[in-house]
This record gives structure tokens, sequence and C-alpha cells, in this order.
């Protein structure tokens, strides 16, 4: 499935040329995790599998929900929802790099007419408690993924160093098809656009977001994962993939609550400490219970 | 004498810490050798993208063989010492040392040889212990078992030649070798090298990589300069971009870009902050009007078969997106406004102890208000400046952008009053008379946005004083505010520790006063503060008691239904029975004032400090600067402007005379006074002022008659050279005066009077200076 020259990847191609890419490089192909996030990092088969000491290769998309970034569809590069395709290789091969770049070849990026450089960027994610050092990519001047060696994930040192790729699927897309606009990239190679398909949802999504998501609603919500969550992490033992969904509830919910402007600066820092404790639980207990295994 | 070269690859290393690591490298490699004895003839060291280097000439083959003695215990002493001496010297028996007599008995002699060891050796030792011990700001581990690391980002391969040959040298299970890599697109090798010449030179011609990174940022900037002027246009030159460029590319092309020109009438210091940290390009300028042209130099790392068209394109577009998020916030900061932003400073902390930004505003634009008359400013501009000065901290541009606080403000003020123009420096100018800005309104409303942006001046020591009047009130107002704030909650810098800027903040209000000229009592200015804020005001502002209380413990006292808060400690005296109401309220304000009166002394000292450290350059000594200090003047004007004329008169002959005279005045008075338990400050007898025995001493009195009011005369009207001259006058008959007259003569009335006399010549110098704090 590699790009024949001319022609560049749809969208749908760029996906599948990267999922195949990767399944060759011996990671299993797994499908979006079926609850909102984030970050393609917060799908467990990341966040949960980077920890303990058996390795583990996987990729995956993942849409991500930025509730904040909403622009009612006006913005040309900004959307509420939109795709990451996630690699993590645990452990990291020495020559990570190299895949990565590999990557690039595969979907048709021309490295020598094309500048991509590894520009510092440390990641952090303080809300589950992870860190680690890497870069932004960049090809010619556009962040097209983020790359990471793995040091902490729910604030324990990790066993093995993984090495995660993110990439985000449209603004690639957008680069290898020479599009400024999201709304006008291929979807499909057969004439269908993406706005065709995404547009009215970041419409709809961005009035919900921002004027009619019931606060108090979400507020109750949120307490009530945090409540399952903590519940599901007291058992004995504890049941850590399930706790780890209500987490993931949690977060989504404290991220809607902020983008309605319901929380001030002074709180915030509380609501992250309240998700970043479910998360450490949910990491300790999938921990144990993978030494115990 | 033999050369060693070592490189470390890695994956690529954070240009901001590549200058470090340089060093790093050079300190402790140079440490390493010198330890193990060596001696070398350079030792030059490189930092890029992707790896560090080091080369050092003319090494030894091998470190010399040492012979080292060392004196043992006596024949027949205790185990115990012996012991202790067979171990410190590394020996297993007594039989492996020497006996030695030195007439007081026999003795045992370590003899310890250390042969020679390998350069090569202690390389390989060396190179393994400096990775590891490497102080990188922020490390990673990566690999695992045998192959576990920390370094920067994954270490790749090391090179570790000596005298042309591979040092067996091995990190983080990693061997060394005699291969380098190049330039990932224009020449990856890995290539064999020989020796550092070998080595630079494959790089370059093979691996299409720069070594030096003085190399890497003249190329950068000398190609950015030719694209731009090629184009009739002039780059907007960047030092610590320069700098953070040099350690991205190992191969730097500049290539000129286009930028929309329709981004042209966003605020150009958002252009230009969008271009630098978000995407690191330089800014453009159109040389003949100043203004931002609409393109942006991008430096490649590569040479590509298109000229780069591709690469330029791309970083366009990356551009275009950037600049439309800069659109939407500034779009959204115009829709808003600036005063609607002030009212949501309320929710903006300045300090938990001292309130919110609302509180601080209204501080400020109170203080502003007062100040402006003392710099030709109107006293309703300078408070609605300063009203307004702090609003830009909520919008979405600073949030973005906070370098581009003030700024922002003051294009949003501009635009409020249809006076917004997309350009700075002389052509705004240009614009403000183009566009007839005659009403008092606009011009008015251009000062007050001046002073947004500018009441943060002067940042630093190359930073421009604000001397317009408004901008000058508003930047004195700010940081006197935060002085006499973080006085009141006794948060002071010390040592190094300086977290709110507070020595910045008072040399900027030295600085403004000297440039504006500005003539007001410091002393004063921090009463005033307390009048409208009050010691009980930081207090309720806070909502938390411990501030003042930590810092200057209070009580309150209860009568009848009020309470009374207070000061206690050591200086204020026990709180009267509270039956008695205004006894009560008198001792309350009386210790408010001791309270007041303590802070504004102590940060009063600290701008005297500061002073001292903002005109040592000028040659001004410290001890002039307290003596000038210590007559209670707080002015700072007036204070540098009597420091100036003191320090030149001390220079001068007269000056260094008159001082050694009031000197040996003030020395005969002391050892008197204290000898005869009686003060000699009144004025000599009125029969004796008349008729006193000597010549000498009937013209000093008639000098000090005519010195003493002219000095007070000329410090009055602040002409402080005329004051000095004053006081030189006297120098002659000083000298006189002690040369022939006897101070502790035989008749006790007589020298009474002449004590007196010399109190004149202490006090006549008073009305300068207390000569007494001049050292040396």
């Amino acid at each position: 499935m590699a790009a024949k020259a001319g022609k560049p990847l749809s969208f749908q191609d760029l996906i599948l040329t990267l999922q195949h890419y990767w399944g060759d490089q011996g990671c299993a192909i797994l499908q979006p995790y079926d609850v909102e996030v984030g970050a393609g990092t917060l799908h467990p088969a990341t966040t949960l599998r980077s920890l303990g000491a058996r390795p583990w290769r996987a990729a995956y998309v993942q849409p991500s929900r930025r509730p904040g970034d909403g622009r009612y569809g006006e913005n040309p590069n900004r959307l509420q929802h939109y795709y990451q395709f996630q690699v993590i290789l645990k452990p990291s091969p020495a020559d990570l790099q190299e895949l990565y770049l590999g990557s690039l070849d595969a979907i048709g990026v021309d490295r020598a007419l094309h500048d991509v450089r590894f520009v510092e960027d440390d990641w952090e994610n303080p809300t589950v408690g992870a860190w680690g050092l890497g870069w932004e990519v960049w090809c010619d001047g556009m962040e097209v993924s983020q790359y990471t060696y793995f040091q902490q994930v729910g604030g324990l040192d990790v066993a093995l160093v993984s090495g995660e790729l993110t990439y985000g699927l449209e603004r690639l897309a957008m680069y290898v098809q020479g599009v400024d606009n999201v709304y006008d990239l291929d979807f499909n190679g057969a004439g269908l656009s993406y706005g065709e398909v995404f547009l009215e949802n970041e419409r709809q999504f961005s009035a919900f977001n921002f004027e009619h998501a019931d606060v108090e609603t979400l507020i109750e919500g949120f307490k009530a994962a945090e409540r399952q969550c903590q519940a599901l992490l007291a058992l004995s033992p504890p049941l850590p993939l399930p706790a780890y969904d209500f987490c993931l509830k949690a977060s989504h919910l404290f991220n809607l609550v902020d983008a309605r402007g319901a929380i001030s600066v002074a709180e915030r820092a509380g609501w992250i400490a309240r998700v970043r404790d479910l998360a450490r639980g949910c990491a300790e207990a999938w921990v144990a219970a993978e030494d115990a295994r | 004498m033999a050369q060693l070269l070592l490189e470390i690859l890695s994956e690529e290393i954070p240009a901001r810490m590549q200058a470090r690591a340089e060093g790093d490298l050079a300190r402790l490699l140079g440490e390493a050798l010198e330890q193990a004895g060596l001696q070398w003839d350079s030792l030059e060291t490189f930092a890029g993208p992707r790896r560090l280097t080091a080369v050092v000439e003319g090494l030894p083959e091998a470190t010399e063989a040492v012979r080292e003695e060392r004196k043992g215990p006596r024949q027949g002493a205790p185990d115990k010492a012996i012991e202790g001496f067979l171990r410190s010297a590394g020996l297993d028996s007594l039989e492996q040392c020497e006996t030695r007599d030195d007439g007081k008995g026999p003795y045992y002699v370590a003899v310890i040889g250390r042969p020679g060891r390998k350069t090569a050796d202690v390389i390989a030792e060396a190179v393994p212990a400096i990775a590891r011990g490497f102080p990188w700001p922020k490390s990673m581990k990566f690999g695992e078992g045998a192959r576990a690391q920390r370094w920067v980002r994954p270490l790749r391969r090391i090179l570790c030649l000596f005298g042309g040959a591979v040092v067996p040298a091995e990190v983080f299970g990693i061997k060394a070798g005699n291969e380098t890599e190049g330039h990932r697109v224009h020449g990856p090798g890995p290539f064999v090298v020989k020796d550092f010449a070998d080595y630079e030179k494959t790089l370059r011609e093979k691996g299409h990589v720069i070594l030096r990174a003085g190399e890497r940022k003249r190329i950068i900037l000398e190609q950015a300069r030719a694209v731009c002027s090629n184009a009739g246009l002039e780059l907007l030159e960047d030092e610590g971009l320069l700098a953070e460029l040099a350690g991205l590319a190992e191969w730097p092309v500049a290539l000129l870009g286009d930028m929309a020109a329709e981004f042209l009438d966003l605020p150009p210091e958002a252009v230009r902050l969008s271009m630098k940290t978000h995407q690191k390009y330089f800014a453009v300028r159109d040389p003949e009007t100043g203004a931002l042209a609409p393109k942006f130099v991008v430096i490649a790392n590569q040479v590509a078969p298109d000229g780069g068209e591709a690469i330029a394109a791309g970083n366009a577009r990356v551009l275009s997106a950037r600049l439309n998020d800069a659109r939407y916030f500034w779009d959204n900061d115009r829709a808003t406004g600036l005063s609607a932003m002030a009212e949501k400073l309320s929710a903006v902390t300045f300090h938990n102890d001292l309130g919110s930004m609302a509180d601080k505003t209204a501080r400020v634009a109170a203080l502003a208000r007062e100040l402006a008359p003392a710099v030709g400013a109107d006293p309703e501009l300078a408070e609605r400046a300063a009203k307004l000065a702090k609003a830009d901290l909520v919008s979405e541009m600073v949030y973005e952008f906070p370098e581009l606080q003030g700024v922002m403000g003051r294009y949003l003020h501009r635009h409020s009053h249809g006076l917004y123009v997309a350009s700075v420096g002389p052509s705004a100018f240009t614009h403000d008379a183009s566009i007839g800005v005659q009403g008092s309104e606009a011009k008015q409303a251009i000062a007050v946005a001046d002073a947004i942006r500018d009441h943060y001046k002067p940042q630093g020591l190359g930073d421009a004083v604000p001397t317009a009047p408004v901008s000058a009130a508003v930047a004195l107002a700010d940081k006197l505010d935060t002085l006499v704030g973080f006085w009141a909650i006794d948060e002071k810098p010390t040592g190094s520790k300086d977290p709110f800027a507070l020595r910045r903040a008072a040399l900027g209000v030295i600085r403004i006063s000297h440039a504006t000229n500005v003539q007001v009592s410091l002393g004063d200015t921090i009463s005033a503060w307390f009048d409208d804020v009050g010691v009980e005001g930081v207090i309720e502002r806070s909502g938390t008691e411990h501030a003042i209380q930590k810092a200057w413990p209070y009580m309150d006292v209860k009568f009848g239904d009020e309470y009374h808060r207070t000061t206690l400690g050591e200086f204020t005296r026990k709180p009267p029975k509270t039956s008695d109401r205004d006894e009560t309220i008198r001792w309350h304000d009386e210790c408010r004032e001791l309270l007041i009166s303590r802070i504004r002394n102590d940060l009063l000292s600290f701008f005297a400090d500061r002073l001292k450290v903002h005109l040592r350059d000028e040659g001004i000594r410290h001890d002039v600067i307290d003596a000038v200090f210590a007559l209670g003047d707080d002015d700072l004007v007036r204070v540098t402007a009597k420091s100036r004329a003191l320090q030149a008169f001390l220079d001068t002959e007269d000056g260094a005379a008159l001082l050694a005279g009031y000197r040996r005045a003030a020395n005969i008075l002391k050892i008197e006074e204290k000898k005869d338990g009686a003060s000699y400050d009144a004025e000599p007898e009125a029969a004796y002022l008349k008729a006193p025995p000597q010549a000498e001493e009937k013209a000093l009195i008639a000098a000090l008659a005519q010195a003493v009011p002219a000095a007070r005369k000329a410090v009055q009207a602040e002409d402080f050279a005329a004051a000095m001259a004053a006081l030189a006058a006297l120098r002659a008959p000083v000298d006189a005066f002690f040369d022939s007259v006897t101070v502790n003569a035989d008749d006790a009335k007589l020298r009474a009077n002449r004590l007196r006399l010399l109190s004149r010549i202490r006090a006549a110098a008073a009305a300068v200076a207390d000569f007494g704090r001049i050292e040396g």
C-alpha cells in the first residue's frame, strides 16, 4: 500500500498504509478504544501496557476529543474531534528513529525534497501522571508527529522504556495532500471530502461543548465516575481495567466542564489532581496484577 | 605526543542544551586527564544536533611513573598503628617496607611506586565515567540490561581514537570504534576516520555536517542576510534565535518564504513572536518603511533538489495556520475590549497576600495620580492609563504570548480610539502624523496607549527608560507599589534570590527618576501607600492575616465593640489599659507609625544600596552615597546630584584636605567630649567670637561665618557644586588653625570655646553630608 508517485494518499489510505507498515514491524493492529479520550496515549493499550515488564507492540487509530478546541467548523486547522495514529513499541528498539522515518517514506514523504526535523519537546500529561523525553517531528515546519520515550506513567517509573509515536492524522494528510483546509481533505480517493463526513459534527459538538453541555449534569457524572473508579480499585483483588474506563470518563467530563468555562484557575489544579489520583490507582493496580500474573 | 579524538553520537540533542554540553565535556575530560597526571597542548569541544566531540592535542603516550615514600611508625610501635599504616599505604606486610634510622631509632618507610600508565587506558576508563556522570539538565533512561543507559536522548555510537588507534572504551555497552555518521539525507555513512582533521573534513565533505556551532551560525546569518537583500529586504536579526537554529541544523540552508499579505494588519510583534517561538523563523522588514514585509526566513537542514521550493511552501502554509490562530485571538480581544478586560482582573491573583491584579491596579492608579504632577503628567491621564495597564493580562493574545503584555494593551487601546495601526517604530509616528492626530483626545489616547506598553520598562540594562510623562508616572507607580507591597509583607530579596525582581524594580525607579528628573520624596510616597492601603488594607485585601502578622507581629486590642489592630514587638511601648479609649487609639496610631517608619527606612536603605550599585560605574563611592543619605534626604535625583558633587569635591585637593581637617576636628571632639562627659555643640561665647586670642582663630571664625550660610543657601537652591565651593573656602583657615592653635589650652574657658569652634567645623560639613560616613 505504499504511495504511488503522483497521487497522494487519501485520508483512509494514509491510515491503511500506516497500519500495514507498523503491522510489518510486529505491532498488533488494534481498534479505537470505545471511551472518549483527549489523546491516543490514554487508550489502555498504551497507558496501562507501557507499565510492567512484559514486551508489547501495538498500533491503532484513536479519535481524540478536545472540547475546548472546537471552532464551529470555521477554523481550517482546529477541531474538537480528530484522529491520532498511535504506535507503541515496548521496549523501544534501538533504531526506532529509522523505523519512524521509514513510515514517512511509506506514506509518500520524499525526504530529499522535504525537511524532516526532530525538535525538542518533552511530553507530559499531568492528568495521568506521565512524562517522557522526545521531540515534535517537523516536516517543513509542520508538526506531524509526537515522538516520546516514556519515563513515567501513572506516577510510576517504567520498567521498560517504550517508544511512543503519535501521528496527527489530519495534519499529516493535509501535508501529504497539499491541502490548506482540513475540510477539503480527500477522505476516500473517490470524491468524498473530510468536510462531508465531519463538518456537521464540528458545528453541533462545538455548540454542545461551549453552550449547551449542562454543567451540573457533567459534574454529577464526574463524581459518579470517580466513585465507581474508586470502588473498583477498592475491591480485593481490584479491577483496574474497568476502573480505568471510569477514570477516562471522569477525565473527559472534566474537559467538558472546563470548555464551558465553569472551572476557575484556582480550582483547576484540584480537578486535575483528582483525575491523576484515579489514574495512579489504576496504574498501580494494573502493575500489581501484571506482576502477579 | 598524540591526539585524542572523541565523538559521542546520539539522537537529536535539544538545541538549548548544546552550548552548555560543550563546556561540560571540556571540563570533565580535562579533569579526568589532569587527575591521571596528564598534560596536553590544547583541548577543544564541539556540540551539534546529534554529536558531542572533543579533540585533545599533544598528549603523551603514557603517564609518568611515580615514586612516593611514606614515613611510617617506629619499630615496636603498637600493632594498631602498624596495621593502619600498612592499610593506608596499600601494603600487606612490613616486609614490603624499608627500615631507616634517623638517629632516634629505626622506623618504617613505605616506598610506593606507581608505574606509568598508557594514556589509552586512562582514556578508556575516563570516557565511560564522563558519560555516566554527564550533567545534562534533563536526561532519560533507555535500553535494558548491559545496554541500559542514561543520556539526553538515546546514545548511538562512540568514536574514540588515540594516536590514530581505537581506544578500547565501552560506554553503556557500546564499544568505541573509528566510525562516525553524517547527515541523515545527504550522507548517512558510516565513515571511517583516522584523526581530527580527517574527521572534520569527512563530516563536511561526505557527511554534510558542519562540526562547529560558530561556523553554522555564520553560515545561517550570511545566507539569511543574502536571501533578504536579494529580494530588496532586510533581515530582522535575533541572536537568541540564531543560536537555537545553529543547534537544529547540521547543514543549514536559508530559504525565503512567503507570508500572506493579509496578515500584515496583525500586531507586528505578534507576527514576529509567532514566527520565532512557534516556527523558528526570522522576520523580514522593508528597509524603506521599517514595517514587516510579507516574507520570512526559514533555516532548512538540507539542500533540496528543487532549490527548497517545496520546503519554503510547506513552511508558508504552516505559518498561515499559526497566524490564523493569532488573528482569531486578536479578533476576540478586539471584540472584548480593554475596559471589559480590566473588569476581569479581580480574578487574577497578583500575590496571595497582596490581593488581585484589580487590587494592584487600584493602588497603582492612586499612586500614579499622585506622582503625575512631579513628572509633568496630567493626573487624570496617569490614572486612566494605570487602570488599563494590566488589563491585557486577560487577553487571549497575552495568554498565548506572555511576552506581549503591555504591547497588546497598547494596540487594543489605540484600536478602541480608531488609532490602530499595525506598525512599530518610526513608521508609527509617520502614521500618527499622516492621519492627522491633532485632536487632544487622540493625543491623550496615544499617550495612554504608550504608557500601557511602557510601564513595564525598563526591564533590563539595555531596555529603554520611559520618559514620556504619563508612561513615567505609571511606570514609577507600578514599581513603587510592588516594592512597598512586598516590603509590607516581608518578601524581600535575599542573596541571589529575588523571585519578584524587586532589585530590578528599584533600579527601574532610580533610572526613571534620573531620566525624567522627577523629584519626589520616596519616604512620603511610601507613607502615602500606607495611607491608601494601610497595614490593615494589606491584611483585608489578602483575606489572610498571616502576611503582615508573620512579618510584623501585631495584636488586636478590644475597646468596647471596636477592635484595634496593632503591632507588638520591641518597638512599641506596652499597651495601655483598655478602659482608656483615647489612650488606646493614640497607642494604636503610634504603633502603626512605628511599623510604617520601620518598613520605610528599610526600603530606603534598599534604594540606597541599589543607587550605590548603579552609580559605582560613574566612580561614585558607596560611602559617599551613605554620607548623603545619612542626612535623611530621600529624593533620588537630589541625592544623586549631591553625591556626584561631593565625590567630585573629595577628588580635589581642597576636598581631601578639608575632609582631613573635618576628621581631625571630629576626633578631637570625640575624645574630649568623652573625657569631659560634656557636649561642645553649643556656639562659642560671643566674647570669644569677637576677640579670639590668635589670628588663625579669627580667620576661621570669619570663614565659617561666610561658608556655612553660603553652603546652606546653595544646598537649598540645589546648586551642589556651589555648596562644595563654599566648603572649599574653609580648607585654608582650617589647616592654618590646626597648624598654630592649641585646642586644649590651659585656660578651661578658652579650651571650651575652641572645642565649640571645632564643633562648628563639624556642623558646617553637615550642611552637605555626614562626613563621618566617608571611609578611608
